[in-house]
């Protein structure tokens, strides 16, 4: 900078800022997601660090290669392209084709997220749609996973009835807490081990990533619709993608509500939402469908829930 | 009414880093420079007149310009010497007022004029507070007389400002220490005149020391109260709130809520005018930064330009130069173009940041966390008046209250994305104004 001339920098206030950037934020989430991606590795073998790198790869590439022809600037240092796709792959079997996971995270990266226009404007999540065209696409792939790898590692698993769809038939019981916790049976790369994605959520939290709204007021609905329908509250709450859901996807900035209330609101009614179609849809697991219905709407409940600022009477006219 | 609010209730705010380095240093008095440059518009509202012409000889202490209308203040000179020269100015805002440069003769002679002024009733200390020159030394620059005018509105509690939430800045944390006789002196004579039902220390707690130290000395009447360092802890609203749990509603005005908030160099200030009789002739700053050489706290006389302040501490450090000085601290500070500028009534520091502490960040897309909102004291929405500022969308800048920004720069601070939001607040907040009063004019 040139101070030669004796004038110096002007620029508005504030003059420091906080060391947080949206890549920071996004590296956090990324290390949050870590215990789970290792614990996928652990339950379902090698093939999930072909998976992860495959979705991660494809989510990086294909914004690189978006924003080259859209000549916008390049956002790949964000690391939020890691972070879309590395939950797109935590949520897929692991046996999943890699050209199917490969067109989900292209659908992810460029449809919904660069074609509104990038970072922020997403009015979905982006993984989440990869997932679920994924799995509407491809139904037998996802609906099959497979533990070929597992038993290198010595794990037990369970490989053809997952504790939701058991639970859906009315049969609490066949799961352990333990297993549950741990994640020793079949399901998605990222749904199963409890453990792992609570601790990413204690990560998160401590370190401000997301609020406590949205995480606990899905898992409080779900526990008590849970309770109210005489199902397993434990098995509802630790199987199926609910966890991975509530700390993960439902959290995402772009298309949750930011108002305190707002929050709570959109994560009450995806917990109301999953818990419907848990019960009476055909479709074993319904977070992904819940949580997609309240991003759409969460311009609205923004709205609903906008707060008063300080030293605005209550009712009072806004203005003359 | 509930006296301290509670932890859930509090109004939020951003834990900025301290950097109080200078908090331990007593301030040192810095001699008369060679000349000083007095602006007339060091307060808000009218700019002084002055009554001095080129060639005039003044004293210490010796009015230079009358108050240019009811919100306004009288100005002393800070040196003795010869008026030099009445030019324009420009100010940080852009817009010129009138300066008088003095030469200083060195020798600091203080005006005969000089002498306790004579309080028996609540006119007389209007009239006493007035003639002082007072202004909000913490930053703000409202008139103190016009603040303590309060008619028949009942009064609740004197506030003293202590909180001193700025980074760097420690000239109110020595004021708390050092002259806690002139403060004490002050409350007295305005409770007697005022009738406060309570006076209110509000200081951040990380000045264990002020806080510890006042609660021994302070009279029993005066409540010391520490709060958490947050920021913008000693913004008034925040600090009314927090001291009282009482709310200034908005358009209203801190003694509508019954509340006066005096800033604690402010209070100090008047204590020693009171005894004395010397008006606002001079100023305890802090010079910080990372291009400084001897941060300290420095006593100077209003007008001294900059240039000769940094000087006095040293310069500036070998290989860091200055590539953005700051009147006031980070938060809120003002950026000035040059070293000529003067130190002015509401200076409370002055800071000189070399080339890493001045980069301007680049800023990306917006990712919607929502941590503007969170950390907004006031629960505003930067991004969204931010948006219906893009879009020239007045009635939802009106609907989003984008009048209330206090311009404390949180959001700014707060955003990963490092978008201006404060800056484009300012702007909204301007055209929403100025749109406001063209539709009552149109009505």
């Amino acid at each position: 900078m040139d101070t030669s001339s004796g004038l110096f920098v002007v620029s508005a206030n504030p003059h420091i800022r906080t060391p947080r950037t949206t890549a920071s934020i996004m590296l956090d989430v990324i290390i949050a997601l870590c215990p789970v991606t290792i614990a996928a590795l652990f339950l379902f073998g090698w093939r999930t660090l072909a998976v992860v790198l495959t979705s991660i790869a494809v989510c990086v590439l294909s914004e690189f290669i978006f924003n080259l022809i859209a000549k916008k600037p390049r956002t790949i240092q964000d690391l939020s392209a890691v972070v879309t796709g590395l939950i797109l792959a935590l949520n897929v079997p692991v046996g999943i084709p890699l050209w199917q996971l490969a067109l989900g995270a292209v659908l992810s990266i460029v449809v919904v997220k660069g074609l509104f226009g990038g970072i922020g404007q997403n009015f979905a999540n982006p993984a989440l749609v990869g997932r679920i065209v994924i799995f509407l696409s491809f139904s037998s792939a996802m609906a099959a996973p497979t533990q070929d790898f597992a038993s290198l590692v010595g794990i037990d698993m369970v490989s053809s009835a997952t504790p939701l769809s058991q639970l859906n038939q009315g049969d609490p019981s066949s799961f352990t807490f333990v297993q549950l916790l741990f994640g020793t049976y079949g399901g998605m790369l990222g749904e199963t081990c409890s453990l792992a994605l609570l601790a990413g959520l204690v990560y998160l939290l401590i370190r401000r990533v997301i609020t406590w709204h949205i995480p606990v007021s899905i898992i409080g609905t779900v526990a008590l619709c849970s309770l109210i329908a005489g199902r397993g509250v434990v098995a509802d709450l630790l199987s199926g993608g609910l966890l991975l859901g509530a700390i993960f996807m439902a959290t995402d900035y772009a298309t949750s509500p930011v108002t305190k209330w707002g929050k709570i609101v959109y994560g009450v009614g995806i917990g109301l939402v999953t818990m419907f179609v848990r019960i009476f849809c055909v479709f074993p697991e319904g977070i992904s469908f819940a949580i997609l219905l309240f991003n759409i709407l969460t311009p609205y409940i923004e709205k609903l829930t906008f707060v008063r600022p300080f030293g605005v009477p209550k009712g009072g006219k806004r203005h003359e | 009414m509930s006296e301290s609010v509670s932890f859930f209730s509090r109004l939020s705010g951003v834990r900025t880093p301290h950097r109080k380095d200078t908090a331990d240093m007593q301030a040192v008095v810095m001699p008369a420079p060679a000349t000083v440059l007095v602006p007339m518009s060091m307060n808000i509202g009218a700019p002084a007149v002055p009554c001095v012409g080129v060639g005039d000889h003044v004293d210490v202490g010796q009015v230079i310009a009358q108050p240019g209308g009811f919100v306004s203040a009288p100005i002393h000179a800070g040196v003795s010497g010869t008026v030099k020269q009445i030019e324009d100015f420009m100010m940080t805002n852009g817009r010129t007022c009138q300066a008088i440069r003095i030469e200083s003769d060195g020798l600091q002679t203080m005006s005969p004029d000089i002498k306790p002024p004579v309080i028996t009733d609540i006119l007389s200390l209007l009239d006493a507070v007035r003639a002082s020159g007072a202004v909000g030394l913490g930053g703000a620059g409202f008139p103190t007389a016009v603040k303590f005018s309060i008619g028949d509105k009942p009064l609740h509690a004197i506030i003293i400002n202590g909180a001193e939430c700025e980074p760097y800045i420690t000239s109110d944390t020595r004021t708390l220490l050092d002259r806690q006789e002139d403060m004490f002196y002050a409350l007295e004579i305005l409770k007697e005149h005022l009738h406060p039902e309570r006076i209110v220390f509000g200081i951040e707690k990380n000045k264990p020391q002020a806080i510890a130290s006042l609660r021994g000395s302070a009279p029993a009447y005066a409540e010391i109260k520490a709060l958490p360092s947050i920021y913008p802890q000693g913004g008034e609203k925040v600090l009314i709130y927090h001291t009282t749990g009482r709310t200034v509603q908005e358009g209203k005005l801190p003694i509508d809520a019954g509340a006066i908030v005096l800033n604690c160099t402010t209070l100090a200030f008047l204590g020693q005018y009171f005894k004395t009789g010397c008006p606002l002739v001079s100023k305890c700053i802090t010079v910080a930064g990372a291009a400084v050489a001897r941060p300290q706290n420095v006593i100077v006389p209003i007008g001294t330009p900059i240039k000769d302040v940094f000087d006095f501490c040293g310069g500036f450090r070998e290989g860091h130069p200055p590539v953005k000085v700051l009147y006031g601290g980070p938060m809120m500070g003002i950026a000035v173009p040059d070293l000529n500028v003067p130190v002015l009534k509401n200076t409370n520091a002055i800071l000189a940041m070399d080339e890493k502490e001045s980069a301007i960040p680049e800023f990306t897309q917006c990712i919607r966390c929502g941590k503007c909102l969170l950390h907004c004291p006031l629960g505003l929405e930067p991004r969204s008046i931010n948006a219906a500022y893009e879009h020239k969308d007045m009635q939802a800048l009106q609907k989003l209250h984008a009048g209330l920004c206090m311009e404390c720069g949180c959001c700014s601070y707060i955003c990963p994305a490092r978008r201006p939001l404060t800056q484009l607040n300012k702007l909204a907040k301007a055209e929403l104004i100025a749109w406001q009063k063209q539709q009552k004019e149109g009505k």
